[in-house]
């Protein structure tokens, strides 16, 4: 076992896990964020994305003892003081969802996609999210939720 | 049909499988959790022992009302079913509708669902049940609610109960202005009645809460990760758990050393019979604790994918029931004399469920009383399963099923749940399990491979003739034809699987419709008429006859023709009371044969629409996940082993796949709703792989039509995808 800090969702967390535990598992057994979720282990499905110094990361592929300087962000951190960001929000708004166990990893991927890129084509947003796995299928909701969020961002900065 | 044999041919049909014994009923009392009770009308807790409601195959549906709904006293109503929400938004669905007939605000509604504790007996979710069973069920009670709490208040105010009026979640008396909220009136007591069941339904036509697009209740919880699906249910002191697999499928344990792993620190290696499992403190200690073990497994030489078909040709029937479904007139005779004939034989592969959330379940023991939180489509299967491998009895067992990382069929089974509870047993703690991804693939169950075999005729007007048509393995749902044709013969042929099958969204009927639909069209060319034209000709059911002109209108149908770059297809059918026509677009490649769909329509009918938005979601999603199996899904398998068992190997539907969708919904309010879930699968692999005749002139005839590479034994398939 080792013991470091890490900050996850704005706050300096102490861990006591083993050095080659992905972050994953710290995450959901130790912090207690299930939020994030195991769909494959082998970073194929999208269902575990944080947000990594604000890029979306596969977290069942990392170490959780390699990120200590880095921000983390789970889906957990996103709301602010009861506020849904914008990508929750449209997710809400367009029901861009059925069983919900892929949102955490599409709405974290979603929100990186954004962040570097304020207003991407249809086509731009399925590339960015090709790594995301929707077993119910909702992508063509996922994909209008993520114009929707593109649209209000946009809105707000300009305003 | 008996829900019973429903089941059985739900999840077995072509399968094999032994049902646990011990299938009896408790008949609990369903007065226990609220205490004493609002009784109106003749019917006092005496009775209720002696009512016995709908036989489901040794259970019984409750007819006391308090079993199914509960109104507190501050007017809050609890709705209790044994249905569990997976995705399909019923508890948005269910809600809506109980909330129309008790005329109380839909969010003054929470569903208790899938809890065997709390819930009645439920023989599980599947089969596009729930609209059309359990809704009634809930209207039914909440009519009977809202008429007793009329007739409660009449009492209460000496008026004529005839002369009240129940709405917005009070009772009102118009005379003299009073009114009651529910919950003064119940105190929060039970709702003491047996229900008849022949109270009079709101119809659609004056629905105002169902029918509408009310959004997925307790959404908030799934985009702030704040809802607890099994995987994340943790308890106070609670281990991990790791299981042992064979090498392969029906090996034999030659040898097995577990001392390395039994040093490792807080492990506990637990063995019981061919059972070896491990607990201990973290996740991945539990797994390291599993590589630590030393088995040596003897696997049998076993079938593949090489030889899958002859097996399924010449696999035995063990005995199950292989007569014809239909025969009528003479299929020889008629082929005889039919201008234009098909011969055609059509395979598809074993494909995955691969639900996003694997199973996983919590078992926790007091005493030898047992709680397991689980994802599974069958709370009190589970809870069977429980008590015949602990001996312990029923009431001692109790099955939670938190909304789950969904199913599509595949999760009626409890293994992770009785491995939990074994080593929760053996660990005298709580013990979580989790399958990994690879154990999902391999030690669940697969949906059918089938081979099924149609002889065809028709005149040269196109009118049907002759249909004869065999399904080898893959199951008998959907597989008649709604077409008009004199002369058939239906059979659907179970035999021994080689690897462990059951239930999959739409079972059989997506492999039925896709050799049905695509033979019509193979009629159709023959007969050189429009393929929507030739359906239309030999149709009669206007159901099915409105959906294909809906699909068709929407789609632009003969707007323009087919090109060897770009085609266009149509399919439908129906199935389990839902109507479906699908038309598809498709542009391939010429160089590199790489096929893409470009755009789906689909016409939609199944009765009354409860929520236009869940539907719409519904058939959207049932689009893209049908194109999985249509183009690149299949399991690889040989020798007892699953080949393709990751994410990397086993291709699923991406953003990338999806294509423009477009539903068109079909509302008949005349008719009661059916379920929903299952049938927008079946239009999309035949139109597809009509479209791409059109196109090129090749018929595919084998699903998935266009994977990365062959399953060994198959031809390399001429389109990618």
């Amino acid at each position: 076992m080792a013991e470091f800090v890490l900050n996850v969702n704005g706050k300096r967390v102490s861990v006591d896990a083993p050095p080659d535990e992905p972050l994953l598992y710290v995450l959901r057994n130790r912090l207690g964020l299930t939020g994030t979720k195991y769909g494959c282990g082998e970073g194929q499905c999208g269902a575990c994305t944080v947000l990594l110094d604000g890029l979306a990361t596969r977290s069942c592929r990392i170490l959780a003892s390699a990120v200590r300087t880095a921000k983390i962000i789970t889906i957990e951190g996103l709301e602010q003081n009861g506020q849904l960001s914008a990508v929750q929000q449209a997710f809400l708004d367009e029901g861009a969802l059925q069983c919900g166990y892929c949102t955490s990893g599409m709405i974290l991927s979603a929100t990186s996609l954004l962040r570097n890129k304020g207003n991407p084509s249809d086509d731009e947003i399925v590339a960015a999210m090709n790594g995301n796995v929707c077993r119910c299928g909702t992508y063509p909701r996922i994909v209008a939720a993520i114009r929707r969020a593109a649209d209000q961002m946009a809105g707000v900065h300009s305003a | 049909m008996n829900p019973r044999d429903e089941f059985e041919r739900e999840f077995f049909e072509g399968g094999s499988w032994n049902p646990p014994d011990g299938w009896q009923f408790d008949r609990r009392d369903f007065l226990r959790f609220f205490g004493g009770g609002l009784f109106v009308g003749l019917a006092g807790a005496s009775a209720l022992a002696q009512e016995s409601g709908r036989s489901f195959g040794g259970h019984e549906l409750p007819k006391d009302l308090s079993a199914w709904l509960h109104i507190g006293a501050d007017s809050r109503v609890k709705v209790f079913t044994g249905k569990v929400e997976i995705g399909q938004n019923i508890r948005t669905s269910l809600a809506q509708q109980v909330a129309e007939e008790l005329r109380v605000a839909f969010d003054s509604i929470e569903m208790v669902m899938g809890d065997t504790a709390l819930t009645p007996y439920d023989m599980g979710t599947f089969g596009s049940r729930t609209t059309p069973t359990m809704a009634p069920q809930l209207r039914k009670m909440a009519a009977a609610a809202r008429q007793m709490l009329i007739e409660s208040a009449a009492t209460r105010w000496n008026a004529d109960a005839t002369a009240l009026t129940a709405a917005d979640g009070k009772v009102s008396n118009p005379k003299t202005g009073r009114s009651l909220n529910y919950g003064d009136i119940t105190h929060g007591d039970n709702l003491v009645k047996i229900v008849s069941g022949d109270e009079a339904l709101t119809p659609a036509t004056e629905w105002k809460v169902a029918g509408s697009p009310v959004p997925k209740t307790q959404c908030r919880d799934f985009v702030t990760g704040r809802h607890q699906y099994p995987s994340d249910i943790t308890r106070p002191g609670m281990l991990f758990g790791a299981v042992l697999r064979p090498d392969g499928f029906n090996a034999k344990l030659q040898s097995i050393d577990t001392s390395a792993a039994e040093k490792l620190p807080g492990v506990k290696v637990i063995r019981d019979g061919d059972f070896t499992g491990v607990v201990a403190p973290g996740q991945i200690a539990a797994r390291q604790a599993l590589l630590a073990i030393q088995a040596r497994w003897e696997v049998p030489a076993q079938p593949s994918n090489q030889n899958l078909f002859e097996v399924l040709k010449s696999g035995s029937s063990n005995g199950r029931d292989e007569r014809p479904q239909h025969v009528a007139g003479s299929v020889a005779q008629a082929m005889d004399t039919a201008d234009i004939k098909v011969e055609e034989q059509y395979t598809v592969q074993f494909i995955a469920h691969t639900p996003l959330e694997p199973r996983a379940a919590v078992a926790e023991w007091q005493g030898d009383k047992l709680t397991v939180w689980t994802g599974t489509q069958r709370p009190f299967g589970v809870r069977d399963e429980l008590v015949q491998a602990f001996g312990i009895p029923a009431e001692n067992a109790r099955v939670i099923q938190p909304d789950m990382g969904s199913g599509y069929g595949g999760k009626h089974t409890g293994e992770a749940a009785v491995e939990a509870a074994r080593l929760a047993k053996a660990a005298g703690k709580p013990v979580k399990l989790e399958w990994t991804r690879r154990e999902e693939f391999t030690w669940a169950y697969f949906r059918p491979a089938g081979l099924i075999e149609v002889r065809a005729g028709a005149e040269r007007d196109g009118t049907l003739l002759a249909w004869e048509f065999h399904n080898y393995n893959s199951g008998n749902a959907g597989i008649g034809t709604p077409y008009n044709v004199a002369n058939q013969v239906i059979q659907y042929h179970p035999v021994d699987s080689p690897l462990r099958q059951g239930s999959y969204r739409s079972l059989a009927a997506a492999a039925n419709h896709f050799a049905r639909e695509s033979v019509m069209d193979s009629l159709a060319h023959g007969a050189a008429i429009d393929p929507l034209e030739f359906r239309l000709k030999n149709l009669t059911d206007p159901r099915l006859i409105a959906v294909f002109k809906a699909a068709a209108e929407k789609f632009g149908w003969g707007n323009a023709k087919s090109t060897p770059e770009r085609g266009f297809g149509i399919a439908g059918g129906t199935e389990k009371g839902g109507f479906v026509a699908t038309c598809a677009e498709v542009a391939i490649d010429p160089t590199t044969k790489k096929v893409r769909i470009r755009r789906v329509v689909q016409a939609w009918e199944s009765g009354a629409v409860v929520n236009p938005d869940g539907l719409r979601n519904q058939l959207s999603g049932a689009i893209v996940q049908a194109i999985g199996g249509a183009l690149f899904e299949q399991i690889l398998f040989g020798d007892g082993r699953i080949l393709n068992a990751s994410f990397a190997q086993y291709r699923l539907p991406r953003f990338s796949d999806a294509p423009q969708i477009e539903i068109v919904l079909v509302d008949r309010k005349d008719i009661p709703p059916a379920g929903a879930g299952e049938t927008g699968l079946v239009g999309l692999a035949p139109a597809v792989g009509n479209a791409i005749f059109a196109a090129t002139g090749t018929r595919l005839r084998s699903m998935p039509m266009a994977p990365r590479a062959a399953a060994p034994g198959q031809p390399e398939p001429p389109f990618k995808s």
